[in-house]
């Protein structure tokens, strides 16, 4: 019995280790299972909806949640990204919109300073909120991987619509505007 | 080297060893320098250290640290303000708390249970070795006289 003792324990430490970077590995990595879901029109509910984000520029904090009910156009963003600045002026103009219809744009920036955030709000004269994921955990809740990436909320909260890379053409207008025709 | 020449070098780094923690910590205090910094974040978008990384991230983020360094923030200061700005990820080193603990417990837990197994088999393994040896049979039967002496004329011929 003790001749087996040793390799045992050995064995033992050995799977733990390996539970332990399975773990690890499953913690780090992005899903693209929301992606998936909103292909088959199976709109998954928007995750961290509770968790409150500081409000860029200003004092106090904003969630999904307190949000319920409007359409809401989700844009992950940061100042050091060309992309980003390239979309700004679109999604800027689709939040005149929007304002009128119950539904707004949430700014969220990603890997990013509040400085640089807030001169790039300013020189792109954004006009919508904006909110700090500081730790990049709601961010990467999305499956995000990078930045720009944009996503629809419907009235109930869940994700409509979605998109990884620069926004284009009139993607944006084309995607809004039925769901803002919806009620919740 | 003489015993007093011993004494002294041993002396000398005592003294280096005991000093390096608070140059450590002085650097910590004084004026922190772009190098020193970038060698302990990360660019926290492409995951490598902020001294190799070239991204427009990494640029963001080195130009927030030389408007830190303008302000004359210490390294701790600037480290707990990037923490602020970008998480803990930012860290080259995560702190010691909650599941990053695994990183500083683990890696010595591993090496002391090698150790452990290695003090509790290798005197095990020489044990059953040397009583192998003296249980085992001679190999074969003894050299008679005239194979002995063919045996050494043999060897003879051969130098070294």
């Amino acid at each position: 019995m003790r001749r087996f003792a040793i390799p045992a324990v050995a064995i033992a430490v050995a799977a733990g280790l390996l539970a332990l970077l399975a773990f690890g590995v499953a913690h780090q990595g992005t899903s693209s299972s929301i992606d998936a879901s909103v292909a088959r029109g199976d709109y998954p509910m928007a995750p961290h909806a509770n968790v409150q984000l500081p409000i860029l520029g200003a004092a106090g904090s904003q969630s999904l949640a307190q949000l319920r009910g409007k359409v809401v156009v989700l844009n992950v963003f940061a100042s050091w990204c060309g992309p980003c600045k390239a979309e700004a002026p679109i999604l800027e103009q689709e939040q005149r919109a929007l304002a009128n219809n119950d539904a707004t744009i949430l700014g969220v920036t990603y890997l990013d300073n509040s400085s640089a955030s807030e001169t790039f709000a300013r020189q792109e004269h954004i006009t919508y909120p904006v909110v700090r994921d500081v730790s990049g955990n709601f961010v990467r809740s999305f499956g995000a991987t990078g930045v720009p990436e944009t996503f629809v909320i419907d009235r109930r909260g869940r994700i409509v619509a979605l998109r990884r890379y620069q926004l284009a053409g009139n993607w944006l207008q084309r995607t809004v505007q039925p769901i803002l025709a919806q009620r919740s | 080297m003489t015993r007093g020449a011993l004494r002294i070098t041993f002396l000398v780094f005592l003294t280096g060893a005991a000093l390096a923690p608070a140059a450590t910590a002085a650097t910590n205090q004084s004026q922190a320098s772009l190098t020193d910094i970038e060698n302990d974040v990360m660019c926290t978008s492409c995951r490598e250290s902020l001294a190799v990384a070239q991204s427009p991230q990494a640029d963001s983020e080195r130009s927030y640290i030389r408007g830190l360094i303008a302000q004359g923030l210490t390294k701790q200061q600037i480290e707990q303000n990037l923490v602020a700005q970008y998480g803990e990820a930012v860290l080259g080193k995560p702190p010691a708390s909650g599941f990053n603990l695994s990183v500083y417990i683990l890696p010595p837990a591993i090496l002391a249970a090698g150790l452990a197994i290695l003090a509790v088999t290798l005197p095990r393994w020489r044990r059953r070795t040397r009583a192998a040896a003296a249980a085992a049979p001679a190999t074969g039967p003894p050299l008679d006289p005239a194979e002995a002496a063919r045996l050494d004329q043999d060897l003879a011929q051969f130098p070294g």
